[in-house]
């Protein structure tokens, strides 16, 4: 029925507009051809840019966004109580998060709570390693190699990238198993007599966070770091200076957009992160994703999967610009 | 203060490529000297050899007579001012000049004072707080300049810093950067393959090609004595006549050209029979008017006539498809000849350098 009325209504409109449109169709047509970015890409590429551009703005990331931040202020309803009188706006699946539910015997939520922090925590270190691994190399792929070597570097960094995430997570749990190639290694030389559990310990978990995203920390660095002129480094280098003052004063300063736009992307998707703490997450060892995925799949309560997935965003976004604005990093620069 | 710079036995290869040939010279401390040469010349491989960024294959550099080998370029007596300067450009112009003294751990104070010092002496103050992006091309040339000199080095090393700039400025900065090198005192190592640079500013100059120092000597030697024929060809106009030597003695030389017996000059000892080349300059030609011509003419037509104002450019149909230049002072009282014309020019035998044959400088 309503599909009915949407049609009709188009049709209606469409009717309405034709005597306008053939009326004034050359003002129009010449007020689209004036617009500069029409004369330049022509009509068919500019209405193709304009319209995919905005389509995939609105339908894909805005509107279900929408909906989402929508989901997460509304009660978990049965479905036929959807648009009933009990369907009302609440901050209780906020509150949850931080207090838990009433009678609870502690006052704040800590079970979610400390998965949280030490998510956002464990994060930021994991971007840290990610940063000291990446940096020589990019400077050693940027500045030092030439030619052919810098590219076989790439292409072996890049290979294993084919491998897909949920494969590279489960390699990872045969090097760090108990069992495992690297315990095998130890006892088999005699450095240790048992082997250990890197599991539990949640080394495994920590390596394949730090390994998942590593790529995107060296190609914008490298972008960065290359782009600086080798001149300068000798400039400095003549002028007196000992290595460190070199990349503290002169390659650092110029890298930094590429660091902080790493950085950002490694920060967000590791803290995003679900495959990883799921195949290499010890018995005891919870990621903040992996409570959210249960609120959503197990107990089947979107409101609440909403409401957490969205204070992991904020936060995420919340911490980022803090640093950001701490090393004086300009956002416009990290798109460089 | 100031040191001297030697070269001794210095060969540099890179792999099968050999840059710089047994380079053997001393260069005098408070000197300014020049490396003169086309680009591939090895010129730069010796700067930067000089400058620490790579040791010789063979062979000592030498500074203040202590041998160099193994010894950083930041650990060098020396500094060096690159072609596109590599000022840093996240700094200011005062940083910049002062970076050299943040490495040696003086103080925030005192940098700001020798910075500004600086300032004053490249003539640029006020400008200390600009980004260096902020300034103009000459501007940013004179920074480069206080930034290397702040490490009060005993040698300057330039790498054709000119080439950036436009003409006028370049003119205006050989004056100025001459200036500067009297006032410090400190040995300068001007790499360039410009001519007119090196013969304005230098003591003395180096002339190289293909890794080889062809001659050393100062500008007039190099211009009215050349010692090869690659020194003849690339340092300003030359006409080349090729033949054989016909008669020779310490003095002069006879060669028997297509044009006829021509003479010259014979500094480099060659004798009859060698295979040679006699470099007459445009300005040594004249026309010979009349039948009064002593023997030393060329007879050739003319091709080509250019007005330059001060001068005349006349061309003769040459030995090659080069044609013969000839410059003639525009004072109104010659004659000047028409294309198509033969003509009669004439030279004295002493502006004439007869050369053994050798690798030419191509235009």
């Amino acid at each position: 029925m309503s599909d009915f009325i949407v049609l009709f209504l188009a049709v209606l409109l469409a009717l309405l507009i034709k005597p306008f449109a053939e009326k004034h169709a050359q003002a129009i047509w010449s007020g689209i051809s004036s617009i500069h970015f029409v004369q330049r890409n022509g009509v068919v590429l500019s209405a193709y840019l304009i319209f995919s551009v905005l389509a995939w703005a609105i339908f894909m990331i805005i509107l279900p966004q929408l909906y989402m931040v929508d989901f997460s202020f509304r009660h978990n309803l049965p479905f036929n109580e959807v648009g009933g009188p009990g369907d009302t706006w609440t901050l209780d699946n906020y509150q949850y998060l931080l207090f838990g539910r009433e009678g609870d015997t502690e006052a704040m939520n800590w079970l979610h709570l400390k998965v949280f922090f030490k998510t956002i925590l464990v994060s930021a270190l994991v971007t840290l390693f990610d940063l000291a691994i990446c940096y020589p190399i990019a400077y050693y792929m940027g500045q030092v190699a030439v030619g052919g070597k810098a590219r076989l570097m790439f292409l072996c960094l890049l290979i294993p990238f084919w491998v897909n995430e949920i494969l590279r997570a489960f390699a990872f749990r045969i090097l760090f198993g108990t069992s495992g190639v690297i315990n095998s290694v130890l006892i088999g030389t005699g450095v240790i007599d048992e082997g250990i559990d890197f599991l539990r310990a949640d080394v495994g978990l920590y390596a394949g966070l730090s390994y998942a995203y590593i790529l995107l920390m060296i190609f914008p660095l490298y972008n960065a770091i290359e782009s600086l002129d080798h001149n300068q480094v000798e400039a400095a280098r003549d002028l007196g200076s000992p290595w460190w003052r070199i990349h503290l004063r002169v390659v650092v300063p110029h890298a930094k957009p590429g660091i902080a736009s790493g950085s950002t992307m490694v920060f967000m998707l590791t803290a995003g992160a679900l495959a990883a703490p799921q195949i290499l997450g010890g018995p005891s060892s919870l990621w903040f994703t992996q409570i959210i995925y249960d609120w959503f799949f197990t107990g089947l309560n979107w409101p609440q999967g909403s409401a957490y997935a969205f204070v992991l965003l904020a936060t995420c976004i919340v911490f980022v610009m803090t640093i950001m604005r701490i090393f004086n990093v300009r956002f416009g620069e990290i798109a460089k | 203060m100031s040191a001297d710079v030697e070269l001794d036995h210095v060969t540099i290869r890179f792999g099968d490529f050999t840059a710089v040939d047994d380079a053997n010279l001393r260069i005098e401390e408070g000197e300014f000297f020049s490396f003169l040469g086309p680009s591939g010349c090895g010129k730069t491989t010796i700067l930067r050899a000089v400058s620490g960024f790579l040791d010789p294959t063979e062979g000592e550099v030498r500074i203040g007579g202590r041998n160099m080998r193994g010894i950083g370029p930041n650990k060098r007596p020396t500094a060096l001012i690159f072609q596109n300067l590599a000022l840093f450009p996240l700094m200011s112009v005062a940083d910049n000049i002062a970076f050299g003294l943040e490495v040696r751990g003086i103080s925030k104070f005192e940098r700001r004072k020798r910075a500004d010092e600086l300032l004053n002496l490249i003539a640029l103050p006020e400008q200390a707080e600009k980004l260096v992006t902020a300034l103009s091309g000459g501007q940013r040339q004179r920074v480069a300049i206080a930034r290397a000199l702040a490490v009060e080095p005993e040698v300057l090393l330039l790498d054709e810093p000119l080439s950036a700039l436009d003409l006028k400025l370049r003119q205006h900065m050989r004056t100025e950067l001459r200036a500067i090198q009297r006032r410090v005192g400190i040995t300068f190592i001007y790499i360039t393959h410009d001519q007119g640079e090196a013969l304005t500013m230098s003591d003395r100059i180096a002339v190289m090609s293909q890794g080889i120092i062809q001659q050393v000597g100062d500008g007039s030697a190099i211009y009215n004595d050349p010692a090869t024929a690659f020194v003849a060809s690339f340092v300003g106009e030359n006409n080349p006549f090729h033949g054989h030597v016909t008669d020779a003695d310490d003095q002069r030389a006879v060669i028997d050209t297509k044009f006829g017996r021509l003479q010259g000059r014979n500094h480099q000892g060659l004798s009859a029979g060698d295979k040679a080349i006699l470099f007459v300059r445009p300005e040594a030609l004249s026309l010979a008017n009349g039948a009064a011509a002593d023997g030393n003419t060329i007879e050739s037509v003319v091709v080509n006539q250019e007005f330059e104002g001060q001068f005349v450019k006349v061309y003769l149909a040459g030995e090659g498809p080069k044609p013969i230049g000839l410059s003639m002072t525009n004072d109104g009282s010659a004659s000047l000849p028409e294309v198509g014309e033969t003509v009669r020019v004439g030279f004295d035998p002493e502006r004439a350098t007869m050369l053994p044959v050798g690798e030419l400088a191509d235009e």
